[in-house]
C-alpha cells in the first residue's frame, strides 16, 4: 500500500531530507530508503520534506527512495498489549530477539499485536442494538483475570447487524458487523490510533481519589490524585528510578504503563525479570499481568525515544476508555526533551533556552494534559495518572525542563542528593515538595480511615518545618542551647524522619504500607509528641525522653509490624503510656 | 596505517573546503551516511576518515588524523562503501593497538577474517540478564559499600593529581569472582581486560602497561592507545574499537571482560571540538546536544546476555574539570552509569588511599548482588548503617567547628571518633592489600561498635546481638 513519494537529498543522523511529491501529509508515517526504515514527516516546504527516522541511518545513501503510507504514526490497540514489551514505536522486543538475536537490527518489522493468538471472547451486544463510538461490544480475557473490554472505534456509529458468538478469536477475526448509513462495516478486536492525537472522552471529573502507592512520604505527605500528574526531579543517584519502580509495583491502578525513555538497559531488564515474580496484593496475580512496558533505552535510536512517550500515553488512554484506572510512569522526560532538542538542532531551528526548541513547553503541556479522571464515551469512568521523572543537569532545578514541567503538574516530589548520600530513602525532600491535591483527597481519607488525616499530616509538616528552623540554630550553637520544649520537637521529628519518611523498598514488610498502617504510624508519632511535650513542660530533662526504650521500637515499627497486624500499634501506644506515665508521675510534684 | 581496506569505492580528487579536521567533498555521488573514507594527501600518504553528513552532491568528512598538510586540490578522497570495521580475535589479548585498532607493538595484523562494526548495535533489553554476581575487588569502599557486579558500568570520578590510575590498576589486579563471606580465597585469573586510553599522557599508559606486566596479566590485556599527542579526532573511535573487541570476547567467546576507559573527559572534549567546527547548536558548556546519547552508545555496551556465559563490566575513569561533579561530563555519565566511585581531594591530602569519598559514591546494582546467599545476610543493612553514621559524622564535624569538640554531647563525641576511625581503618588500605569480604564486614562492625547500640537503627537487633563488640550494655 505504500507508494514512492520522494528521493533522499540529505542525511544527518536521524534526520533526512527528500524531494518529491507535494501530497505527503505532515506527520505522515513513511518508509525510508531501501531498508524501509520507519520515519515520520516533520517538515514540508514546497516539494521538500524533512523526515525523522526511528532507526539508525548509517549506510543510507542520497538518492534512495521514500515511500508514503498515507497514515499518521499510530499504535495498534487490542488484547495482547498487557505483558508486552515494546520499543518506542511499538515494535515487540521479544520477537525482534527471536528473529535477529540479542542485538537490535535495523528494518526488523513485526506486528505489534499477535495475529495468531486466540482470545476467549464474550459478546455484550446483540443484533439490532444501536451503538456509538466507545461502546463496549464484548469482553476478551487478556489474562486469566483481566477483562479487555472491546470498544467500538470512537469515530464509528451504527446498528449491529451481526454478532459473533462466544468463542475464541484472533484479533483479525470479525466479532460484529455494523450498518453505518449505507455501508456495512466489519469490526475486529484490533484498532489503530494516531499517537499524537488524544483519545476522546465525554468530560473530566474532579480528581479527588488518591492514587495509593504504599509509599508513606507520597500517600501521607504529598498525595497525587487518580487522574493527576506528578513530577519527580532529582540529580543522578537520588533514587528516581527506585521510586518509579516502587510506584509501578504498588500503585492501586488496574493497568500500569511503564516507559523507559532513554534510560538504562539493565533497569528495563530488572523490571522484566522481577515483575512476573511479584504478586499484586489486590488481585493476587503477578504484577506483570497488569503491566505494559515501553523500552527505548539510551543507546536506541533517539527519534524513537521522542515517540515512546506518545506510544505509552495512547495505550494508557485506551485502557482508561474501558473504565480502568491507569498509572503511567515516564522515566525520564528529560531524555525525551533532549531527543526533541537533538532533532531540532539537526533541523537548525532557532534554539530557546539551553538549546531546547521554543516549543518544548508546549509539548510538555500536551503530554501532561493527557492525564485525567474522565467520564468515558461509553459512560464508564477511568483515569490516567502520570508520574514523570525529570533529570535536571547537575541537579539544578532552575533548568528549562524542570521549570516547564512544574507549570503543568500539581504534585512535585523533589529528590535531594544530600538525603540520598545519607541513605535516607526515598530521598524526597519534604520542604521542597508539594501537592495541590491535599484538600481534594481529604474526604477520601476520612471515609476510608475515619480519621482526620489532613489535620494530622499538617501537624507533622508543621513540626518538620519547625525542625528546619531549629536546626539552623543547632548548627551555630549546638543543641544544648535550645530549651527542652524545642528539643522535644527535634526528638519527634527524628521519629517522623526515621520511622515514617524513610522506607526500605527492598524489605518485605516495609516496602508497602497500607493506608491504615500509615495513619496509625502518623497518629502514634503525634501521640508520642503530645505526651512528651506535656512532661517536658513540667521540667523533665529531654534526655530521659530520648532514652525511653519505646523510641527505638517506634522507629522500627515500619519493618516489624506488617499491614495485617495493626493491633500491635495499640501495644506500642500502651508502652508510650506506661513509660511516659512513670516520668509524668515523677515530675508531677 | 592499515592496509586492510574494503575494496571498491569511488575516488574524488580535490575537496571544496577544509575546516579543522572537517573536509567538505563535492561532486561525490551515492555516498552513504557514516561510511569510511581513505584520504590521500599530495605526497601519497594515507589517512582515514568518516562521513558525518551527506547532501545531494557533497559529503562532510571527518579526518581522524586531522587535516594538517591537506590541500584543496591535492587531496584525493576514496569512499569505501562501508562503516568503520575492525578485526576481532581472541589473540588480540596481549597486544597493543593504536586508537583506530591498528597494531603498534611491532607484531603482525591479527589473523582473522572476522570484522566487526565499531558502532556496535544496541542490546535488546529482553536479551539481557540482570547482573547479580558480585566482583570482589579486595577494596573495602567498593566491596563493602559500593559493590561492583559483573555486567555493571561503574565509573571513577576523580580529579587531576589524584590516584585514580592506581585504584583502577588495583581493581584490575585483584578482581575475582565474588564468593560468600568466609569462603576460601582464589587468585583472580578469570577476567580478560580491554584497556582504552584516550588522550592520556604517555607515562599513564606506561604505568598501566607496567602494572599489567608486574601482575602477570599482560597476556590477557588488549590495549588501545590514543595518547595526548595523538590526533584528538581519533579519540572518538578508540573506545568504540575497544568495546567492539570486548563484545566479541564476551558474547562470542564467553569470557568475562573488564573494560577500563580513561580518560572520558578527553573523549568529551574531542566530541565538542568536532561539534564546534561543524557549527552545531551547543547545549551546556559548548558540548553538543547529543552528548548524552553519544555517551550512552558507549556505556550501554556493558552487561550480560542470555545467549552467552560472558559479561562486560566497565570502569570508565574521568577527571572532573575543576573537581566539579555538575560539569556535563560527570553529570551525564552519572545519569547513564550504574553508580559512581568518587575520589576526594581532602582524603587525598590526609594521606588516605584510596581517597574514596563514600557519601557521594554509589553502586546502584549493589542491592542485587549482596546479602543472604551472596555475601552475608547482614551486609545490606550494615552498609546502610555505615553510610548513615558517616553522614551524621559530617553534621557533627560541622557543629564541632563552630562550638568546639569539648562542647559536643557524649554521643556526638563518639560519632567524631567513629568518623576518624572509619577513614583510617575502613577507607584506608594499602595498594597491595587485598581484603576478603569477611574482613571488610568485620572492620565495619568494629567501627559501628564505637557507637551506642541505640544509634544503630538501620541494622536489626539480632545482628547487633551477633556482631556488636562495643561496651554499650544497654537493652
Amino acid at each position: 500500500m505504500s507508494n514512492e513519494v520522494g528521493k533522499i537529498t540529505w542525511i544527518s543522523g536521524p534526520v533526512v531530507r527528500a524531494k518529491g511529491s507535494r501530497n505527503v501529509g505532515m506527520l505522515e508515517l513513511v518508509e525510508v530508503g531501501e531498508d524501509r526504515l520507519v520515519g515520520e514527516v516533520i517538515g514540508l516546504k514546497g516539494d521538500q520534506m524533512t523526515v525523522q527516522v526511528y532507526e539508525e541511518t548509517a549506510g543510507m545513501q542520497t538518492g534512495e527512495t521514500i515511500y508514503g503510507t498515507g497514515l499518521p504514526l499510530s499504535v495498534e490497540l487490542g488484547p495482547g498489549l498487557i505483558q508486552s514489551i515494546y520499543d518506542g514505536v511499538q515494535r515487540p522486543l521479544p520477537l525482534i530477539e527471536q528473529a535477529v538475536g540479542s542485538f537490535i537490527n535495523r528494518g526488523a518489522r513485526f506486528d505489534s499485536i499477535s495475529r495468531e493468538k486466540k482470545w476467549k471472547y464474550t459478546p455484550k451486544v446483540k443484533v439490532g442494538d444501536e451503538v456509538k463510538g466507545g461502546d463496549i461490544l464484548g469482553v476478551a480475557m487478556e489474562t486469566d483475570t483481566f477483562e479487555h473490554r472491546v470498544m467500538l472505534n470512537p469515530d464509528d456509529k451504527g446498528t449491529i447487524t451481526w454478532v459473533a458468538g462466544a468463542g475464541e478469536y484472533t484479533v483479525n477475526d470479525p466479532i460484529a458487523k455494523l450498518k453505518m448509513g449505507k455501508e456495512e462495516k466489519t469490526v475486529t478486536m484490533l484498532q489503530r490510533w494516531p499517537v499524537r492525537k488524544p483519545r476522546p472522552f465525554t468530560d473530566r471529573r474532579g480528581a479527588n481519589i488518591p492514587l495509593i502507592t504504599g509509599q508513606r512520604i507520597l500517600d501521607t505527605f504529598f498525595p497525587v490524585a487518580k487522574g493527576g500528574a506528578a513530577g519527580i526531579p532529582g540529580p543522578f543517584g537520588s533514587g528516581k528510578t527506585v521510586t518509579q519502580h516502587s510506584i509501578a509495583k504498588w500503585a492501586d491502578a488496574e493497568v500500569i504503563v511503564y516507559i523507559g525513555c532513554g534510560e538504562r538497559g539493565n533497569e528495563m531488564t530488572e523490571v522484566l525479570q522481577e515483575f512476573p515474580h511479584l504478586i499484586d496484593p489486590r488481585s493476587g496475580r503477578p504484577l506483570m499481568e497488569r503491566t505494559v512496558l515501553i523500552a527505548n533505552t539510551s543507546n536506541m535510536p533517539v527519534a524513537a525515544r521522542e515517540a515512546s512517550i506518545y506510544t505509552g500515553i495512547t495505550i494508557a488512554e485506551y485502557y482508561r476508555d474501558m473504565g480502568y484506572h491507569v498509572a503511567l510512569m515516564a522515566d525520564s522526560t528529560s531524555r525525551w526533551a533532549e531527543a526533541l532538542r537533538e532533532v531540532s538542532g539537526r533541523l537548525e531551528e532557532m534554539p530557546a533556552e539551553e538549546g531546547y526548541p521554543a516549543y518544548l513547553a508546549g509539548r510538555l503541556a500536551e503530554f501532561y494534559e493527557r492525564a485525567g479522571y474522565v467520564n468515558n464515551l461509553n459512560g464508564s469512568q477511568g483515569s490516567v495518572s502520570i508520574v514523570g521523572a525529570v533529570s535536571p543537569p547537575g541537579g539544578d532545578f532552575s533548568e528549562p525542563v524542570t521549570q516547564h514541567t512544574k507549570r503543568f503538574i500539581r504534585c512535585f516530589w523533589a529528590l535531594d542528593k544530600s538525603l540520598a548520600s545519607a541513605r535516607h530513602f526515598p530521598a524526597i525532600n519534604w520542604l521542597d515538595s508539594y501537592s495541590e491535591y491535599l484538600e481534594d483527597v481529604g474526604n477520601w481519607w476520612r471515609e476510608r480511615t475515619g480519621k482526620d488525616w489532613l489535620a494530622m499530616r499538617n501537624r507533622a509538616m508543621e513540626l518538620l518545618s519547625e525542625e528546619s528552623r531549629l536546626s539552623q540554630i543547632v548548627k551555630l550553637v549546638g543543641p544544648d542551647a535550645l530549651p527542652f520544649t524545642e528539643r522535644m520537637v527535634l526528638e519527634t521529628t527524628r521519629l517522623i524522619r526515621e520511622g515514617l519518611l524513610q522506607q526500605n523498598a527492598t524489605e518485605a514488610v516495609d516496602a508497602y504500607s497500607s493506608v491504615e498502617k500509615q495513619i496509625r504510624m502518623l497518629e502514634l508519632v503525634l501521640y508520642f509528641h503530645e505526651r512528651g511535650m506535656a512532661i517536658v513542660k513540667r521540667g523533665a530533662p529531654i534526655n530521659l525522653i530520648h532514652d525511653l526504650p519505646v523510641v527505638d521500637k517506634i522507629i522500627r515499627a515500619k519493618s516489624t509490624i506488617n499491614n495485617e497486624e495493626l493491633q500491635k500499634f495499640d501495644d506500642l501506644q500502651k508502652e508510650i503510656d506506661q513509660q511516659m506515665g512513670q516520668l509524668d508521675a515523677e515530675y508531677r510534684q | 596505517m592499515s592496509e586492510t581496506t574494503i575494496l571498491g569505492g569511488q575516488e574524488v580528487v580535490g575537496v571544496g573546503r577544509i575546516e579543522g579536521p572537517i573536509l567538505v567533498v563535492e561532486g561525490a555521488a551515492n555516498v552513504s551516511y557514516d561510511e569510511v573514507v581513505e584520504i590521500k594527501d599530495s605526497r601519497g600518504e594515507l589517512r582515514r576518515g568518516r562521513v558525518l553528513e551527506v547532501g545531494e552532491d557533497f559529503a562532510v568528512v571527518q579526518v581522524f588524523a586531522g587535516s594538517t598538510g591537506l590541500s584543496i586540490d591535492g587531496t584525493r578522497v576514496r569512499f569505501l562503501g562501508n562503516t568503520l570495521h575492525i578485526p576481532v580475535a581472541e589473540e588480540m589479548l596481549g597486544r597493543i593497538f593504536d586508537g583506530l585498532g591498528n597494531p603498534i607493538d611491532g607484531g603482525p595484523e591479527p589473523l582473522t577474517d572476522r570484522y566487526a562494526d565499531v558502532n556496535g548495535q544496541p542490546i535488546n533489553p529482553t536479551a539481557r540478564i540482570y547482573p547479580r554476581d558480585y566482583i570482589q575487588t579486595g577494596i573495602s569502599t567498593i566491596d563493602g559499600v559500593n559493590t561492583l557486579l559483573r555486567g555493571q558500568k561503574l565509573p571513577l570520578f576523580s580529579g587531576a593529581g589524584m590516584p585514580h590510575d592506581q585504584l583502577a590498576a588495583q581493581i584490575v589486579r585483584q578482581a575475582t569472582l565474588g564468593k560468600l563471606a568466609g569462603a576460601p580465597q582464589t587468585e583472580g585469573e578469570e577476567f580478560a581486560i580491554v584497556f582504552a586510553a584516550m588522550g592520556v599522557k604517555n607515562d599513564v599508559a606506561d604505568y598501566f602497561r607496567r602494572s599489567f606486566t608486574e601482575s602477570g596479566a599482560l597476556t590477557r590485556v588488549a590495549m588501545f592507545l590514543n595518547l595526548a599527542d595523538d590526533p584528538p579526532v581519533e579519540r572518538i573511535v578508540t573506545p568504540r574499537a575497544a568495546l567492539t573487541l570486548a563484545e566479541y570476547l564476551a558474547y562470542e567467546k564467553g569470557m568475562h571482560v573488564l573494560v577500563v576507559l580513561t580518560d572520558m573527559t578527553n573523549y568529551g572534549e574531542a566530541l565538542r571540538q568536532i561539534s564546534n567546527v561543524r557549527g552545531e547548536v551547543p547545549s551546556r558548556k559548548g558540548y553538543p546536544g547529543y552528548l548524552y546519547s553519544d555517551l550512552a552508545s558507549l556505556y550501554e555496551r556493558t552487561g550480560r546476555i542470555r545467549t552467552s556465559e560472558g559479561s562486560i563490566t566497565q570502569i570508565p575513569i574521568l577527571t572532573m574539570p575543576n573537581d566539579d561533579i555538575t560539569h556535563p561530563m560527570p553529570d551525564l555519565t552519572g545519569y547513564i552509569t550504574e553508580g559512581q566511585i568518587v575520589l576526594g581531594r581532602e582524603l587525598n591530602f590526609a594521606g588516605i588511599y584510596p581517597p574514596v569519598t563514600v557519601l557521594p559514591s554509589l553502586s546502584r546494582l549493589m542491592k542485587d548482588g549482596i546479602g543472604k546467599g551472596r555475601t552475608r545476610d547482614d551486609h545490606p543493612r550494615w552498609g546502610a548503617q555505615l553510610y548513615a553514621a558517616y553522614a551524621r559524622t559530617q553534621d557533627v564535624r560541622a557543629l564541632a567547628s563552630v562550638i568546639g569538640e569539648e562542647e559536643l554531647s557524649d554521643v556526638d563525641q563518639k560519632y567524631l571518633k567513629f568518623g576518624r576511625a572509619f577513614e583510617r581503618e575502613f577507607v584506608n588500605q594499602a595498594f597491595t592489600e587485598n581484603r576478603s569480604i569477611e574482613r571488610t564486614l568485620e572492620i565495619g562492625w568494629k567501627l559501628l561498635s564505637i557507637l551506642p547500640k541505640k544509634e544503630l537503627t538501620r541494622v536489626n537487633l539480632d545482628e547487633i546481638e551477633k556482631y556488636y563488640t562495643g561496651t554499650d550494655a544497654s537493652n
